[in-house]
């Protein structure tokens, strides 16, 4: 009752924001890319301590073949995702961050030779046994954040877990990887999802998908209803509005509960994993293979954007080659969504784990004005958060203000920049602010 | 792939809305054409004499003030909307010398002065509304009757809200007259419907929300009901109308939660019974949006949106 007077009176929360979707490649059947001539892969794919190489120049390598490896339970190993002999080691700009990492670059012999893999039955297996499937394949989350699928399955024995939520919301714009995945490989998914449910004993799964995707959410229904599956798995259409696939309000609108500040979506009783990750579980669980591959994407100024099997390390430049005439008036890549990608420094930037889309567009700089204090970002802020006091803050260096407005909240989704009538980069005062605090040891 | 093309490194969000001030602003203006409209048809041709002299000032003092301020100046179209509502508060006849006095006190005083567009507390037109009524009380209080055609001279009336107004009224009060503008009264105040024309189009554009008019004039409505006196004469009479749906909404001088504007919107509307029925001023929006104006950080302090994940029993600091 008293929220349906705080819902009249438009005090609700009614958040994120509708930037157009332009997900013009949602019809276009995922095409494999003939396999590149090198591959250039750096050796850091997720937050975390960079691997180390263990394979030297001159090494004959085979695909699935692990070729740096990291210590610690948080890290996933990565593998060679061509057969051919590793060139060289060296430094490059890191898709992520734009800083130097190391890479390891393999020339391809031409004859995609694989490792031997050991396919086993998931239903033979023990927790253990899979969740160490699933870190040798060097899986991690590939909706964007490439967080070590392995570390999500296992939470600490304290929390308990009731609800896998399966994230098919892909809510930003132009990218369709995940929907296409989800309308073709929709077996894999659904495999990747019961291997989740088992080593997190939990009888409950929920696919969210944006309801802008009928033909998925229709696609995946049909299938559940066909393989009847153990346990409760059902799809849940969800608003298109981004940022419906952030792991906070995916939660909320799943679950109908927040994740308490700070806190996790195991704190709530859930895990959620992306579908693209799910259908890679499935592949390391059932069949033994590593991750090398993935969809990507390609969007924006090409005459033919399309959907891309690409093995990882591949020069987004081979990607775009594929897609028809690039626009002259181009000069940004952006791997990632319009929303939170990263723009690459370079067209030979190497397709990562997280890398779902390449976007290509011309930059648009706008000069920054005063805040009038609109209250968009406040309206448009799924975490319910004021943007623009981070901004006030950043501004007059009173970094120790900002966690009274709760800025380890923000997930940096950008929705509040998106709706900022002055072309206040508030995404990036928020980062500042977060770093400025990060040194002064301030949590 | 043209390997000496240079790529442009640029932080997230790559994608931005269609908002930005000037759109903002040129919409107000197009909302604000409506009453303006009236009020030539009311007040006759001198009332664009006087938005010209409104206008033209608050941009050249903008101008200037950022000359000074060795800032860039962009014509983002504040100091347009600033220079229309204050003529469009002011007496039907007043000199266009003082409109050029408030016109400049606007954005000098109230708005430069405090560090421009963004940064003014008080809402820059009823600042020199506010301004010029103290200074040149004089020549300020003579309103004139609406004149039927484009004549330059009016005849002197008392406006509504004055007590002579009130206590002649033998026939009854003229609702339709209120409703549609044929009253005496500042140069846009007195068409409610033309006012709510220009209101709708505010929110059609999403520009302001509907809670800040709503509260404003349905306080007022049911205050000025509960201390007796007509209810409906007191939300057509006077500027609650232009007030509530332009000066209320003002998003600078303004709280910035919905929570926040609901406080201020009811916050002034009490003032404004206050002053028009226990005061010794006929009239009582003005003020009570420069008081509220005053309690904006006071509100913004304590009125904040809930965080996500922060439920409401686990206290800051517990």
């Amino acid at each position: 009752m008293k929220m349906h007077v705080l819902q009249a009176l438009g005090l609700g929360r009614r958040t994120g924001v509708h930037p157009p979707a332009r997900k013009l490649t949602r019809a276009r059947a995922i095409e494999h890319m003939p396999l590149p001539s090198k591959v250039i892969l750096p050796l850091q794919q997720h937050i975390g301590a960079c691997a180390k190489a263990v394979v030297k120049r001159g090494d004959e390598v085979k695909v699935g073949q692990v070729i740096a490896e990291s210590d610690g339970f948080v890290s996933a190993p990565i593998h060679a995702t061509i057969s051919g002999t590793v060139k060289q080691i060296t430094t490059i700009a890191s898709p992520i961050t734009g800083q130097p990492v190391p890479a390891i670059i393999i020339e391809s012999d031409g004859k995609d030779e694989w490792i031997e893999l050991t396919p086993a039955d998931p239903q033979n297996l023990s927790n253990e046994q899979i969740l160490t499937r699933i870190q040798n394949a060097g899986i991690v989350g590939m909706g964007g954040a490439a967080f070590p699928t392995h570390v999500k399955l296992k939470p600490p024995p304290q929390k308990h877990i009731h609800t896998v939520i399966v994230n098919g919301a892909e809510c930003e714009p132009y990218i369709t990887a995940d929907d296409r995945l989800m309308l073709e490989e929709t077996d894999r998914i659904i495999a990747g999802v019961k291997i989740a449910m088992q080593v997190l004993s939990v009888t409950t799964a929920h696919i969210a998908i944006e309801d802008n995707k009928p033909r998925a959410i229709e696609r995946i229904g049909r299938a559940l209803a066909q393989l009847s599956p153990p346990g409760r798995i059902t799809v849940v259409a969800v608003p298109s509005r981004y940022p419906m696939g952030a792991e906070k309000t995916l939660v909320k609108s799943i679950l109908h509960v927040e994740i308490p500040e700070g806190g996790l979506p195991m704190d709530v009783g859930a895990v959620v994993q992306n579908v693209a990750t799910l259908a890679a579980v499935s592949d390391a669980v059932t069949l033994g293979k590593p991750l090398v591959e993935r969809v990507v994407t390609v969007a924006g100024m090409v005459s033919e954007p399309k959907n891309l099997m690409a093995r990882f390390g591949t020069a987004a430049s081979s990607l775009i080659e594929l897609c028809g005439e690039l626009d002259t008036s181009v000069d940004q890549v952006i791997f990632g969504g319009p929303m939170m990608g990263i723009a690459q420094p370079s067209y030979d930037s190497p397709i990562i784990k997280g890398t779902n889309c390449v976007l290509l567009k011309r930059s648009d700089f706008r000069d920054e004005h005063s805040c009038i204090r609109c209250g968009r970002c406040i309206d448009s802020c799924p975490m319910g958060l004021m943007p623009l006091m981070f901004v006030n803050c950043d501004k007059k260096r009173e970094y120790e203000a900002l966690p009274d407005y709760h800025i380890a909240n923000c997930v940096e989704c950008g929705a509040c920049a998106y709706s900022c009538p002055a072309n206040i980069p508030l995404v990036s005062y928020i980062k500042n602010g977060k770093t400025e605090l990060r040194k002064r040891g301030i949590k | 792939m043209d390997k000496v093309s240079k790529l442009v490194l640029s932080p997230a969000p790559h994608l931005r809305g269609n908002a930005s001030i000037n759109r903002d602003m040129y919409i107000v203006t197009l909302a604000l054409l409506f009453p303006c409209a009236g009020a030539v048809y009311f007040f006759g041709l001198y009332v664009l004499l006087m938005l010209a002299v409104g206008v033209l000032c608050t941009v050249l003092t903008e101008y200037a003030a950022k000359l000074m301020r060795r800032q860039p100046f962009h014509m983002d179209g504040s100091a347009i909307v600033t220079g229309i509502l204050l003529v469009l508060v002011m007496p039907p006849r007043t000199p266009l010398w003082i409109i050029a006095v408030g016109a400049v006190f606007c954005i000098a005083i109230a708005k430069e002065a405090f560090g421009g567009l963004g940064h003014n507390i008080f809402n820059p037109a009823l600042a020199g509304r506010a301004f010029v009524t103290l200074s040149f009380a004089g020549a300020l209080t003579r309103w004139i009757a609406p004149v039927s055609s484009f004549v330059a001279d009016g005849v002197t009336a008392a406006t509504p809200l004055s007590e002579g107004f009130i206590t002649a009224l033998t026939n009854g009060v003229p609702y339709k007259a209120l409703f549609l503008g044929n009253v005496a009264g500042s140069v846009g105040e007195t068409s409610a419907l033309l006012i709510l024309i220009g209101g709708a189009i505010l929110l059609a554009f999403g520009l302001i929300k509907w809670q800040v008019p709503v509260f404003y004039i349905g306080t007022v409505f049911l205050l000025s009901w509960i201390m007796g006196q007509d209810p409906l004469f007191h939300i057509l009479a006077g500027g609650l109308m232009l007030g509530a749906f332009f000066m209320a909404t003002d998003y600078v001088t303004s709280p910035l939660t919905t929570r926040g504007k609901i406080i201020f919107a009811v916050g002034a509307g009490i003032l404004v019974v206050v002053i028009r029925v226990l005061g010794t001023m006929p009239e009582g929006v003005c003020y009570s949006i420069l008081l509220m104006n005053a309690v904006t950080p006071l509100i913004d302090r304590y009125v904040r949106p809930r965080p996500y994940g922060h439920m409401p029993t686990t206290r800051k600091g517990a």
